[in-house]
């Protein structure tokens, strides 16, 4: 791994990509030149085509024009598998791991024939010892947390010795330890010549562990930067091209009587890997932002699916909105008492992927005036979702566009856009800024102020603390499906938040510690 | 070498539009080639298949008849196969519906009531029979692949105990047949001296209805969410449950339907075979119609076409009416590759790298 190419020249080039899709260039001739053993970050606001770019470096995606030099030789790259043989090994952001097999099965399915489990399981001792990614080979995936996860599948990547390993957004899943742990890593793996490209919203990060950074704007690249020289304000701007402000709280929220009442809730897993809810108590007043903590996967679309009604509870009075008891009442009933969710996953839960975006109002249909007597209203819905387009600066290819066809943060504003357009009077909202670039995540953010400052309740389940210290007038951890005591914010510090998301607080407050 | 399809990034609507039309020239191709193989001339098989159907007056009645119960049924099944549920037994509901009927037919004599409560019947007939893998499905999460199949035998095997047995023809000469309806339990015809019946008609109505709750109504859109997005849909309030029991019902109805009105319409009496596999052969119209209600009913035409053209071959060139159902299948894949065609592009892949 350790082999510095010797002429000096940069281990992979690229030169003029560029990627377009119909009228939209989401790649526009982008030069960008990574040497041995650097960390290259790679920036840009929602939809400035830097999954495209790296798509098209790891095979997966085929560029309209430019070139790739692998240490000076042209290389055509039409496969993933092509360029994990030449030595590039990427984690996507999200994992493709079978959760019923074990760590080091799933190790040895993604590798090639002359890999058999003792080997990988050898290596897989080695490796974990030398970067410190410690993995035990005969746990089963779905035990697992979202950093052991991403754990197995870099060191999926690291048993073919890549020379270039891409990660896209890796630290959105992870808690501030394990993200802590995740740099460690990387530095090691830079230090031993392997070179790494970046991709990330947080600009903190990527200041504490890049030395170059790129960064793009509407498919090109604007700069080329130090970002350890730069604040973090100063990148951000440069990214969107005018300086971000901080989220206005303006006035103090001033509570107005209860929203969201939740009262000894609690729920069965769903599925195997589900996590069960324990006896949640939570309220969430008008004209407040309740924020709720917590690692991925202890509980927390558990909770959002029986705050939406998704699934229902078995006592009416587990959860009240507006005042009615509604624990066994549908999803649609909710939104008509002006409720409105926005859940985690935008793609396939929040929105359809292959219906346009006036399609997608109609997901919300039972609150907004999309349909009459049962007949769609199809003008109305072209309008609303321009109407949603507008107010929240989502950017679309065209007009009208089928929701896959946006990046992942223009999408994000458009669900929240969809719900909060209508002034709920209850916003439950699961992760809202996740992957998010920072100049969405505060016109987010500020929505979400905003709209509590007019009197509604929102809740915000998030595993951004910096987001919830920012947004947050109380808040809450849930760990292992149970909620710690909701406190204001100004009684957290992000010490004990983090002791309690990990299930190790012995305060007070916190009754439920485990 | 492997290839592999990878989506289009533009679809150009021109390439859309020409491809049903060279799907059809290109299974008309390979159709020939199938019939030259096997020792006649392609142009005379062209010339009784299809020219000659389609300019005969008597024949092009006989097409509305035949393309009749296809259109009927496969706009049903387009309702369940735009939710993603796979309804494949449209055959047995189709068989349970004429039963249904007929049973009313056989027991009255007479009354104009007699023929609309037939029909009703028929629906139900088909819609309840259609119930029973939907309830299978989201009672106990049993695949409604399999359970609507099976049961087709079981409405076949019904049938064919019924026209043995209790609803023989004590004076059919010991056929197995049941007793020819009498005219007020016969669905009348279109026009005099036609042979289309009103049956036509209710396809008609269905393919209109169909357009537009499809594409204008709340129902229609909750349909394709739970096809293309089945969590969307349940985020959307939609559940699963009632989408299911609804869309069998409606297929198993107008399945039903067709039963009721090709018995009455068609054949006047009940026998042990009352469909050359409409209820199978539908299923392709469905799909040769993209799902679409004007889709299916061209594609119902063209496939009556064929079973026509197919029995005129049979006669007259000597060609087995196997060749029939080959021919339906060459053509429903030549349309399901253009269509992936347009919107995908086939690469070649050598292996370590190059193109
Ligand atoms: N299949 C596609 N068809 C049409 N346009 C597309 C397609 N995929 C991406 N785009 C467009 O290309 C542009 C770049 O998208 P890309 O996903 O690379 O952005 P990104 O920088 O990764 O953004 P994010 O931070 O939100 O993930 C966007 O405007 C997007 O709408
Ligand atoms: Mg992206």
């Amino acid at each position: 791994m350790a082999d510095v190419s010797p002429s000096g020249s940069p281990l992979v080039e690229l030169k003029g990509i560029s990627k377009r899709y119909g009228d939209l260039l989401a790649n526009d001739g982008i030069n960008l030149a990574i040497q041995p053993g650097e960390i290259h970050a790679l920036l840009g606001e929602n939809g400035a085509g830097k999954s495209t770019l790296v798509k098209i470096l790891y095979g997966v995606i085929e560029p309209s024009a430019g070139q790739i030099l692998w240490e000076g030789r042209p290389v055509s790259l039409s496969s993933p598998v092509e360029a994990r043989a030449l030595g590039l090994g990427m984690v996507f952001q999200h994992f493709s791991l079978f959760d019923e097999l074990t760590v080091a099965e799933n190790i040895a399915v993604a590798l090639t024939d002359d890999w058999d489990l003792a080997t990988v399981r050898s290596k897989l001792g080695d490796i974990s010892r030398a970067y410190g990614l410690a993995l035990e080979p005969d746990r089963a995936v779905w035990t697992l947390s979202a950093g052991e996860r991403q754990r197995i599948e870099i060191v999926r990547c690291l048993l073919q010795n890549p020379r270039l390993l891409i990660l896209d957004e890796p630290t959105s899943v992870l808690t501030p330890q394990e993200a802590e742990h995740l740099f460690v890593t990387l530095d090691k793996l830079s230090a031993d010549g392997c070179a790494i490209l970046y991709i990330s919203h947080k600009l903190e990060e990527v200041r504490r562990l890049c030395r170059s950074a790129t960064i793009l704007r509407g498919g090109r690249v604007v700069a080329s930067i130090d970002p350890r020289e730069r604040s973090a304000r100063d990148i951000a701007a440069l990214m969107v091209g005018n300086e971000i402000g901080e989220v206005r709280t303006g006035t103090p929220h001033v509570p107005k009587g209860a929203m969201l009442t939740v009262s000894k809730l609690s729920m069965p897993a769903g599925g195997l890997h589900g996590q069960a809810l324990e006896d949640i108590n939570l309220v969430a007043n008008a004209g407040e932002i309740v924020g709720i903590a917590g690692i991925a996967g202890n509980g927390q679309s558990e909770l959002f699916a029986a705050l939406s009604g998704e699934r229902l509870a078995d006592k009416a009075d587990a959860v009240v909105i507006a005042g009615k008891t509604c624990g066994t009442i549908d999803i649609d009933n909710r939104r008509r008492l002006g409720a409105a969710f926005v859940p985690e996953e935008r793609l396939g839960h929040a929105a359809a992927p292959t219906h346009r975006l006036s399609e997608n109002t109609l997901i919300s249909h039972a609150a907004t005036e999309v349909s009459r007597s049962g007949f769609i209203l199809l003008n109305a819905a072209r309008r609303l979702a321009t109407a949603i387009i507008k107010a929240f600066d989502v950017r679309t290819p065209n007009g009208d566009p089928q929701a896959r066809k946006l990046s992942g943060g223009n999408l994000q504003k458009f669900v929240i856009g969809r719900e909060i357009i209508r002034q709920p009077k209850l916003l439950i909202v699961d992760q809202p800024t996740w992957g998010v670039d920072a100049g969405a995540a505060r016109l987010i953010r500020q929505a979400l102020v905003d709209l509590a400052g007019e009197g509604s309740a929102v809740v915000v389940i998030s595993q951004d603390l910096d987001e919830l210290f920012e947004v947050a007038d109380r808040m809450a951890v849930i760990h292992q499906g149970r909620l710690s005591a909701v406190k204001p914010v100004n009684e957290w510090t992000k010490e004990a938040v983090g002791l309690e998301m990990l299930g190790i607080a012995q305060t007070q407050g916190a009754v439920h510690a485990v | 070498m492997r290839f592999e399809l990878t989506p289009r990034p533009t679809i150009s609507p021109v390439a859309r539009a020409l491809a049903p039309v060279l799907a059809f020239v290109t299974a008309f191709l390979i159709a020939g080639v199938v019939v030259w193989l096997m020792g006649r001339s392609p142009i005379a098989a062209f010339q009784v298949y299809v020219l000659q159907p389609l300019s005969d007056p008597w024949a092009l009645q006989e097409l509305l008849v035949k393309a009749t119960p296809l259109a009927l049924i496969a706009i049903g099944l387009s309702y369940c196969f735009r939710a993603n549920f796979w309804n494949i037994g449209a055959e047995g509901q189709y068989v349970i519906g004429a039963l249904l009927g007929s049973w009313l037919a056989l027991k009255t004599h007479g009354g104009f009531w007699v023929m609309p409560a037939m029909l009703v019947l028929g629906i139900l007939g088909g819609a309840l029979y259609g119930l029973i893998p939907a309830f299978l499905k989201t009672r106990f999460g049993v695949n409604e692949i399999l359970t609507s199949l099976m049961l087709v035998y079981v409405a076949q095997l019904l049938l064919d105990y019924l026209v043995r047995g209790p609803w023989r023809d004590p004076k059919g000469f010991n056929f197995p047949q049941s007793v020819t309806f009498d005219p007020a339990a016969t669905l009348p015809l279109v026009a005099d001296g036609s042979r289309v019946h009103y049956g036509t008609i209710f396809a008609l109505v269905a393919v209109i209805v169909t357009a537009i709750v499809l594409g204008r109504t709340l129902f229609g859109y909750r349909l394709k969410l739970t096809g293309d997005a089945p969590r969307a849909a349940r985020f959307a309030g939609f559940s699963a449950k009632h989408t299911t029991l609804a869309v069998f019902a409606i297929s198993g109805g107008l399945a039903g339907l067709a039963g009721i009105s090709e018995v009455s319409g068609q054949i006047g009496q009940l026998q042990p075979s009352i469909s050359p596999g409409y209820g199978f052969t539908a299923i392709t119209v469905a799909f040769l119609g993209r799902l679409n209600p004007i889709g299916i009913l061209v594609a119902s035409l063209v496939v009556a076409l064929t079973f026509i053209g197919g029995e005129s071959a049979q006669i007259l060139l000597k060609l087995p009416l196997d060749l029939t159902q080959a021919f339906q299948g060459i053509l429903l894949l030549c349309v399901l590759s253009a269509d992936a065609l347009v919107s995908h592009r086939i690469r070649f892949i050598t292996r370590g790298g190059g193109k």
